[in-house]
């Protein structure tokens, strides 16, 4: 059996009156890749946003319950201590469009006010840069601006920013829908060989996806976890009638 | 992902056919030798890992069909890696078998020389074993001498039949005995069919043909 890493208890979270996860229970494991997949509005974006605090920077949004990142409580946790352990990448490829690569990189420790010798950020960028296999494809001009790489190398320099930082987790929100089936195919590659080292929560409205690369599936559907279990068990047998529904095409 | 997902499979069908490779390995020497501790661990132990390794390989295919949706020669070798678990799961049926007819003919006076029998049970294991390999290495050429040899095999079976009935027709208190080699040649000779038939699919595998039935020589003719 894995060790626990995250273990979420009796989560809600609302946006005013409006509740968007209903009473999540779920633990996540280290160094395996989590996916968790439902149809829009499900609450999967919701759920992840809860992890690492940014849910509650929306005007009126707020969440009830425990979220533990090994013995500690999440919730009660500053913000910012917690983004350095849990990194996310969003949707939409968002380097810092007047950055360098290089700064992009090193960008979590600047933010932060943490100090570094020139010897120490190199080996923090070339380290990151090699884990989101990107170092080859950059090496020679990390001082130009992140924008002008493809939206593959973009994606994969979002998530050399948030390894940087060696965090826990590394939470993706939908991270290939913006790019082309080779580019997802490198981003899939690539997640499979950083699970040696972090743990990956990832939400995919993408079945297909959720199938090949995850070791653990969650199913959302209006606000409910619906099922959570092992991915093989999941696309082969799954207990309830709803995911099996969900698999199928029948809605979502 | 699915290319390291389809090579564990692969190599498990691999290690499954040396398991059954020895099944009939160990029912064959026990009963050349009498050896009855050879026999019945077949009977009651190998049985039982065979069975528990076809379940695993099975589950790991249709996870493997689910998960990864796999496609063309991708998708024809995850379904020949659930034919040929299937065929071997029948081999190491058909070895229990034969060590069952063993343990009754070691207890017994020996009604003749086992000279064919031997002769029948190399050629199959061999058989087995070059399917296996012409898997492993994917060469269909090596495939379609495996399927050529069936035919020597049958020509053993029949050569024990003609033997063992005239001993049956000049000695009534032969036919139980007799009848039970004729049930050990009849298994080799379904082995040395599975084998075939894993063969087949192997060039089903490789070239996308399919050459059973003579399939191909009827579309040929068509054409």
């Amino acid at each position: 059996m894995e060790d626990q890493i995250l273990t979420i208890r009796n989560l809600n979270a609302y946006f005013g009156d409006f509740h968007a996860v209903k009473n999540v229970n779920m633990t996540v494991y280290k160094n395996t890749i989590t996916a968790i997949m439902g149809p829009s509005g499900c609450g999967k974006t919701t759920l992840i946003r809860c992890i690492n605090r940014l849910h509650e920077l929306t005007e009126g949004a707020y969440t009830t319950g425990e979220i533990y990142l090994k013995n500690n409580n999440i919730l009660s946790m500053n913000p910012i201590i917690i983004r350095r352990q849990i990194g996310m990448v969003f949707q939409k490829p968002n380097p810092f469009p007047t950055m360098s690569i290089y700064d992009n990189v090193i960008a979590g420790y600047k933010i932060n006010g943490i100090k570094m010798d020139k010897t120490e950020m190199d080996t923090i960028v070339e380290n990151a840069l090699k884990k989101a296999a990107l170092w080859d494809e950059v090496k020679d001009k990390l001082k130009q601006k992140g924008a002008f790489l493809s939206g593959g190398q973009q994606q994969r320099l979002c998530i050399a920013r948030a390894i940087a930082m060696k965090p826990e987790i590394i939470l993706l929100d939908e991270p290939t829908s913006a790019l082309d089936p080779k580019s997802t195919l490198k981003i899939e590659e690539l997640l499979e060989e950083l699970k040696k080292d972090i743990t990956i929560l990832i939400v995919t409205h993408n079945i297909a996806q959720a199938a090949r690369i995850s070791d653990y599936t969650a199913f959302m559907y209006l606000g409910e976890l619906i099922e959570y279990d092992k991915s093989d068990k999941m696309f082969t047998n799954p207990s309830n009638p709803k995911t099996n529904e969900y698999l199928k095409g029948c809605f979502g | 992902m699915l290319e390291s997902a389809i090579n564990e499979a692969k190599q498990k069908v691999v290690e499954y056919s040396i398991f059954a490779e020895k099944m009939i390995e160990k029912a064959i020497k026990g009963l050349l030798e009498k050896n009855r501790e050879l026999l019945e661990e077949v009977i009651n132990e190998d049985e039982n890992q065979a069975n528990r390794r076809e379940i695993d390989i099975e589950n790991q295919g249709i996870t493997i069909i689910a998960r990864f949706s796999p496609k063309a020669k991708e998708l024809r070798t995850i379904l020949m890696i659930l034919k040929m678990n299937n065929d071997l799961e029948r081999i190491c049926d058909h070895a229990v078998d034969i060590a069952e007819s063993a343990l009754y003919l070691i207890e017994r006076p020996q009604l003749k020389p086992f000279i064919d029998i031997p002769r029948m049970s190399t050629l199959t294991m061999q058989m087995l074993s070059d399917a296996i390999d012409s898997f492993i290495e994917e060469d269909p050429s090596k495939a379609n001498e495996v399927v050529k040899k069936d035919d020597i095999i049958d020509d053993f079976r029949d050569q024990i039949l003609r033997e063992l009935i005239t001993y049956m027709s000049t000695d009534m208190n032969t036919i139980e005995r007799a009848l039970r080699i004729l049930n050990i040649a009849r298994h080799l000779e379904r082995i040395a069919d599975l084998s075939t038939n894993i063969c087949e699919d192997v060039i089903y595998m490789v070239e996308g043909r399919n050459i059973k039935h003579h399939f191909t020589l009827m579309e040929d003719k068509e054409d």
